[in-house]
């Protein structure tokens, strides 16, 4: 044996995911295909979200879904309902989507369609506040959900998560008027963890805050095909 | 985490000929704000790779502190959950993080066989 040799290499150690990451967005960009990442805890209201969303949305943009599920392909079955291209990604016992997994959901949508002809592509992680926060899948933006039920100290509590996304969805507020619950903490919360998050108060019941993220969406997609 | 750590010193391995070395320590720098505990990355690690050419190695761990910059005074401060992470200084909110989001191998000690 030799004398120990210590090897300096100052290496990100989530490096082959970014890596990933960043051949996935070229891949989008070359596409002309915005990708959102939803995120969230189990429950906050994703699929629903998305169900209510693309009613609308793939009326004037078209739409597709990459849908993470640790077990099943319940989610993606209510989402093909709607008859855009839905591709189930199960992650067997991970809790979040990373970049490897995003790249084969996108090698089986391509199988479905040219995603050329897409505007937008929604991939719902798994439903879980930490470890979707540091994996990125080569989106252009990150929106996180969170719903009212959760309680006002979740961004405290689950800060990278909330630091990390560029809107965050406060869902299911038509329950407020039901809830020991203080909206104005929340955001409070929220502007401290990420003061630069856009923040939009949505319920899938009553639809209000519905016109706000579809405006949000439309926006995006506009300004990014340069349309 | 666990798995890209191993990942990682798969990929470093095959440019040191994996079957010459042995790794006696991985110095990993993780910053205070990530989603890793560094006790469970530890004890994640050394069950994953039971039995495996990196199961002689130990991990270290250097805590990198969680540090921000006020945007109204630029002091920079240690942001803590309790005040909503906002600067003591002047009670602004988390703009600017300087340090804490390392997740790092910062060297690892090998011997040649």
């Amino acid at each position: 044996m030799h004398l120990p040799i210590s090897d300096k290499i100052e290496l990100n150690i989530l490096h082959q995911n970014s890596h990933q990451a960043e051949k996935n967005k070229i891949k989008f960009n070359n596409y002309n295909l915005l990708c959102l990442n939803i995120m969230s805890s189990p429950g906050a209201g994703k699929t629903r979200l998305l169900e209510i969303t693309l009613e609308d949305l793939s009326k004037k943009f078209h739409s597709a879904v990459l849908e993470g599920d640790m077990t099943t392909n319940l989610d993606a079955a209510r989402l093909e309902k709607l008859n855009i291209p839905v591709v189930p990604i199960t992650t067997g016992r991970a809790c979040h989507l990373d970049a490897n997994m995003v790249s084969g959901g996108l090698k089986l949508l391509e199988k479905k369609i040219n995603p050329d002809s897409l505007d937008i592509l929604l991939v719902e992680n798994v439903g879980n506040l930490v470890c979707p926060a540091e994996f990125e899948i080569g989106e252009h933006f990150k929106v996180a959900l969170l719903s009212i039920t959760e309680g006002e100290d979740k961004p405290l509590k689950y800060p990278i998560m909330f630091r990390e996304a560029d809107l965050i969805l406060i869902t299911k507020v038509d329950l407020l008027p039901h809830l020991n619950f203080d909206i104005n903490e929340l955001k409070s919360n929220i502007a401290s963890t990420n003061p630069k998050a856009d923040v939009i108060e949505i319920s899938s019941i009553t639809k209000s805050g519905f016109d706000l993220w579809q405006d949000w969406i439309s926006k995006k997609i506009v300004k990014f095909k340069n349309i | 985490m666990t798995k890209c750590l191993i990942l990682s010193m798969e990929e470093w391995a095959e440019k040191k000929n994996k079957e010459k070395i042995v790794v006696e320590k991985i110095n990993l720098k993780i910053g205070e704000f990530t989603c890793v505990e560094p006790i469970s990355l530890i004890n994640t690690f050394n069950a994953a790779v039971l039995g495996s050419w990196l199961d002689s190695s130990q991990i270290t761990i250097e805590t990198i502190p969680f540090e921000g910059k006020c945007s109204k005074c630029n002091r920079l401060y240690f942001p803590k959950k309790e005040n909503g992470y906002k600067s003591p200084c002047c009670n602004f909110n988390l703009e600017e993080i300087i340090s804490g989001r390392e997740l790092k191998i910062a060297s690892i000690d090998f011997k040649e066989k």
